[in-house]
């Protein structure tokens, strides 16, 4: 009923869509980097987008299944192999008892999605099963997976007629829409921010001429950009207030850091803008030395990019009822 | 301490947006406890109003932050509609400015020594005693204007003038968890052992944050808190006393 971590890769993690409705005593939401990639694999095992996933940074973890179980894999191709054999990322796969899931070398992206059908066995802390690594929260005891670890499946699959079940998955036509879909972009679009004005003319046009590179010290709370100095006109001193995932706030360095799903809730840094949220997957997807470029996008086209991309999500789960049938969904 | 400002602080608002998934409600501009009050409350009212699509609501020193996500809008509510939404639900508090079911909670503080390394500095900085910065920081409830920085972290002001110092200049790397310190005339409650540069006072063995307590924070935006001085036997003990 069960899988067991053989290694725990780099760094991997619990993650759900977050943690809600508390971020007015400072909680922070957290949840996937990539929702995208991770609603994606939570609806191609037929799971709800909540379910919990596990989120793999860069060197992926090895786990033995002591059940049979549904699976799926997105967003960053890691190289994935089920007992040594390639798999692919974006299709619900059969695994059966004492199959070996391995990863191998980076191809694209930094963080993949591991979803369950039905989902593992664990506690919600203050409403979600996301991993919170800094306050400790959520997850597995709030840290990362390690070796040894057990994560019990909630669905194991019935050990008869697994060939057949894996015959007709393979059959199903997935057509994934182009909104979900990780396409490279040459530019990150961003939203201005109401301190925009506070900052120079310069900064401004070195913020949409010139190259930003991803520093090495970026994680999940925000990642921090080497570029151009953006200096505001004048030193003002700010208020602290709400922050999203997203925004990117300007430190006295000038450096920028574009705030991410563990972002703490407020922050005192002027912002000068932030990542439209159809983007925020490509930011997450970027690895420590990638170039970063930014376009400016109105704020009703940002919004009507989100709500394709929720239409997107909606067909793809109205057109997954074949697969949630054979799934006993 | 609190002041009351009705009749001149219009209910006056601007909404702006942050981002494509946020709505900032500006209530004023800058630290002050009237405008505090007044975003305690309109947060209140906004949770009350269960707008569909709204996640989180969070009020801030002069503002209110309203976060959305269009995957949970209703039939009724879309990007256009939630501003309008927000409006009405404003409209009808009125000019109302005080929440009438605010708290006032009363934190027990152990000040100075192993506690508060930096009472001596901050009460020589600020030209005064020790016994006098306890005595200002205590005497008067000071009100909770947001929470922050970390899960039930809370920014409590506006404290006496003679109070005023600036941050550290060097941050500590390491503040013990319940480190109750000051910056800009404002207290900060350390609810875990975290990096932080402001200057520490004492300690509390008040617990800020429990995720397995309902509700998880001992405090709340909108509340009121009055430091109880208690010695360093004190201390042990009811710290000796939590679960």
């Amino acid at each position: 009923m069960s899988l067991v971590v053989l290694k725990p890769g780099l760094l991997s993690t619990i993650q759900d869509l977050g943690r809600h409705g508390l971020q007015h005593l400072g909680v922070p939401v957290g949840g996937a980097m990539d929702s995208r990639a991770h609603r994606l694999a939570n609806l191609l095992v037929g799971n709800d987008e909540n379910e919990a996933t596990l989120e793999i940074t860069f060197g992926g973890p090895t786990l033995r299944f002591d059940a049979a179980a549904c699976i799926a894999i997105t967003g960053a191709r890691l190289a994935p192999t089920l007992n040594g054999q390639t798999i692919a990322n974006n299709r619900p796969l059969v695994v059966r008892q004492g199959d070996i899931l391995a990863f191998g070398q980076r191809e694209a992206g930094l963080r993949a999605y591991l979803a369950w059908h039905g989902g593992l066995s664990l506690a919600p802390v203050l409403g979600s099963r996301s991993t919170n690594l800094r306050a400790g929260l959520g997850g597995i005891e709030g840290r990362a997976l390690r070796k040894g670890d057990v994560l019990h499946l909630n669905k194991p699959l019935p050990a008869q007629d697994l060939d057949e079940l894996a015959g007709r998955l393979w059959d199903l036509r997935i057509y994934l829409p182009r909104a979900l879909v990780a396409q490279p972009r040459p530019a990150l679009r961003m939203i201005m921010g109401a301190h925009v004005s506070l900052f120079s003319e310069e900064a401004l046009a070195n913020l949409f001429s010139e190259p930003f590179r991803v520093s090495p010290d970026s994680d999940r709370m925000g990642y921090r950009l080497r570029g151009p100095r953006l200096a505001l006109s004048e030193p003002v001193q700010l208020l602290s207030e709400a922050a999203t995932f997203g925004s990117v706030q300007v430190p006295a360095d000038g450096q920028p850091i574009i705030l991410m799903a563990d972002r703490q809730t407020t922050g005192g840094y002027a912002k000068i803008g932030h990542i439209a949220s159809v983007d925020l997957p490509l930011v997450a997807q970027s690895v420590p030395g990638d170039s970063l470029r930014f376009s400016e996008i109105p704020l009703a086209r940002a919004q009507q990019l989100d709500m394709l991309r929720e239409t997107a999500f909606t067909q793809l789960y109205e057109s997954l009822a074949p697969l949630r049938t054979l799934l006993g969904r | 301490m609190p002041c009351h400002t009705k009749a001149s602080s219009p209910s006056r608002w601007t909404i702006a947006p942050q981002g494509d998934r946020c709505l900032m409600v500006q209530l004023g501009n800058g630290m002050d406890v009237a405008i505090g009050q007044r975003c305690a409350l309109v947060a209140t009212a906004l949770r009350a109003a269960g707008i569909s699509g709204i996640t989180d609501i969070v009020p801030t020193f002069d503002a209110v932050a309203v976060h959305y996500d269009p995957r949970l809008f209703g039939a009724a509510s879309s990007h256009k509609n939630l501003p309008i939404q927000i409006e009405s639900v404003l409209a009808e508090l009125g000019g109302a400015d005080v929440d009438s079911r605010a708290r006032l909670v009363e934190i027990p503080v152990c000040y100075g020594g192993e506690h508060g390394p930096d009472l001596a500095d901050v009460a020589q900085q600020c030209g005064l005693t020790p016994e006098e910065v306890i005595a200002l920081h205590s005497g008067t409830p000071a009100y909770v204007f947001m929470l922050g920085f970390a899960p039930g972290a809370p920014y409590i002001g506006i404290h006496d003038a003679a109070l005023s110092i600036g941050r550290r200049e060097t941050p500590r790397t390491l503040l013990p968890a319940g480190s109750v310190a000051i910056a800009n005339r404002q207290t900060m409650i350390y609810p875990n052992a975290s990096p932080g540069g402001w200057h520490i006072l004492g300690a509390t063995p008040a617990v800020l944050f429990d995720p397995a307590r309902e509700p998880a924070t001992l405090l709340a935006p909108g509340d009121s808190v009055r430091f109880v001085p208690i010695s360093a036997s004190e201390y042990e003990a009811m710290k000796r006393g939590q679960p």
